[in-house]
């Protein structure tokens, strides 16, 4: 396949290191909250001070989604979901969207398997987070870069 | 009239993992949308769903607007006992459905 | 004169394929240029958002309405029966309306004829949850229009819409899908046009669509006025695309990007 930097992907490299040097990434006009920093302070939220090791989540998302408005998602953690180890909850995250909360699922021994699949909207093209949260306490992450386009023919002029 | 759809096995075996997918109309109004003549769409979406087996929570969901319209949800849940498997699905604007389905373990 | 003008229209009917239509070993549906991901949501019936107005359609059919009383299945019985084959064959000739009518039009017909209802708006919840619910009991049918002296010339009116150049950009329908189908547009590939899978769930409304709104939407992406619900202009084009697409597999409710 010919690799080119894609206009997109040059925004997204821009974006990164405007992040990385502490101001927000602001590309084009987007409604506040939609940086990757109000993203950190969602999974923040939901981790306290604990530390979050990347691994054991996996995160499906297709490359390239044909419509931001439905993009399918499926989350799974390998787990013997016993009494004594299982996955307590499953929380994903988005870096761009007007708010970085998409959806949070909390299982129990009783699930079987902590595998998980649903809808989500993305605003944009970025990168989505899932963290999973053990039975023991620990905080795992899984993440999955998505390239969002448009139809062609929209609806509204 | 909001219609849900759901696909749960008839019957299963004793410990078997079972897979549930369930589908429920909604448009999910994020909040973020204006009309045509600029005015702020409020949001409107369902934030929880529950799904209890003979009455036990077996699996939670709680969404946000991110979540597509119509959400689709698949779980899964272990066949333990012969009943009922209740859905619930509760969001703004007092928005409440329950479903039902029968499952059969033997 | 009777025997001359069907004499024309046999030939008329018989002629080869006009210059640019997609030869039929190339047809292919929508269905074939989407994602794996969108294709798997078109094919579990779980997962096919287009089915919960199926689900509600069903309702609709069972349920008694109008001043007569009256519920589709009262006449209909089952629509599992009864409506298979229906959607794979409309647009098809009123009689009374001496033109061609549209499922939901003949729908709408049933309703204020036979049950004494109001009609239901285009577009609307309950029109198209019924559309949904007969065009489902055609799924896996191929299409198959009769084309006679009567729709002929409303074919002809179709075929001419679809290739004559309109809007502010001067567009035809034949030259995005016709002339370029499988080359990309904005980052999208442009599909056929094939209409197998009407009312279908469509990604980008987050709902379920006829035919016709789609057809408003290509209208405005090409900034050409758009017709209003129920033209006639309309129903020619739709009849003409359904003949375009003849042999073609139905596949109601479809899911598109």
């Amino acid at each position: 396949m010919r690799r080119h930097t894609s206009r997109r992907e040059f925004l997204l490299a821009a974006g990164g290191v405007a992040a990385g040097m502490g101001l927000a990434a602001v590309i084009g006009v987007e409604p506040a909250g939609a940086t990757p920093a109000a993203m950190q302070d969602a999974i923040g939220k939901v981790v306290g001070a604990a530390r979050v090791t990347p691994g054991k989540v996996r995160l499906e998302l297709p490359p390239l989604s044909e419509n931001g408005n439905t993009v399918p998602l499926a989350v799974s953690v390998e787990s013997p979901m016993t009494e004594a180890d299982h996955v307590r909850a499953i929380h994903v995250f988005t870096e761009k969207n007007p708010q970085p909360d998409v959806v949070s699922f909390r299982f129990g021994p009783r699930a079987g398997r902590a595998s998980v699949a649903t809808r989500i909207r993305l605003a944009d093209t970025q990168t989505v987070v899932a963290i999973c949260e053990l039975s023991d306490g620990a905080f795992w992450s899984g993440s999955a870069a998505v390239v969002v386009t448009l139809a062609a023919c929209l609806e509204e002029v | 009239m909001a219609s849900a759809l759901i696909n749960v096995p008839a019957r299963a075996r004793r410990g078997e993992v079972i897979e549930i997918k369930t589908l429920i109309s909604h448009a999910m109004e994020t909040g973020y949308r204006r009309s045509q003549l600029g005015a702020p769409i409020p949001r409107d979406i369902i934030r929880l769903f529950v799904c209890t087996y003979n009455g036990t929570e077996v699996f939670r969901a709680e969404l946000h607007p991110a979540v597509a319209a119509n959400p689709f949800i698949a779980f899964s849940t272990v066949a333990m006992e012969s009943g009922t498997l209740a859905f619930r699905w509760t969001g703004d604007n007092g928005f409440s459905v329950t479903e039902s389905a029968a499952i059969t373990v033997g | 004169m009777r025997l001359f003008c069907a004499a024309v229209c046999a030939i008329a009917i018989v002629a080869p394929a006009f210059a640019g239509e997609i030869p039929r070993a190339e047809r292919r549906s929508g269905y074939d240029f989407m994602s794996r991901e969108t294709r798997a949501m078109q094919d579990d019936d779980s997962a096919n958002p287009g089915l919960l107005w199926v689900l509600e359609g069903e309702a609709l059919w069972n349920r008694k309405t109008g001043t007569a009383g009256r519920a589709c299945a009262d006449c209909h019985g089952d629509a599992r029966a009864s409506m298979k084959g229906v959607a794979a064959r409309h647009p098809a000739f009123g009689t009374a309306q001496g033109r061609p009518v549209s499922l939901e039009q003949r729908i709408n017909l049933c309703r204020t004829d036979r049950q004494k209802a109001p009609v239901l708006a285009w577009e609307s919840r309950d029109l198209l949850a019924l559309t949904a619910y007969v065009a489902r009991q055609s799924r896996g049918l191929p299409i198959e229009l009769a084309i006679d002296q009567r729709t002929q010339p409303f074919l002809d009116a179709g075929r001419a819409a679809f290739h004559r150049r309109q809007g502010q950009l001067n567009l035809a329908c034949s030259q995005c899908h016709d002339d370029n189908w499988g080359r990309r547009l904005a980052g999208n590939v442009i599909p056929q046009a094939h209409p197998t899978g009407y009312p279908l769930y469509r990604l980008e409304w987050q709902g379920l669509g006829s035919l016709q709104r789609r057809l408003r939407n290509c209208l405005v992406g090409m900034r050409a006025e758009p017709h209003d619900y129920g033209a006639p202009d309309f129903v020619d084009l739709e009849l003409f695309l359904m003949w375009r697409a003849r042999g073609m597999t139905i596949e109601a409710p479809a899911v598109r990007p």
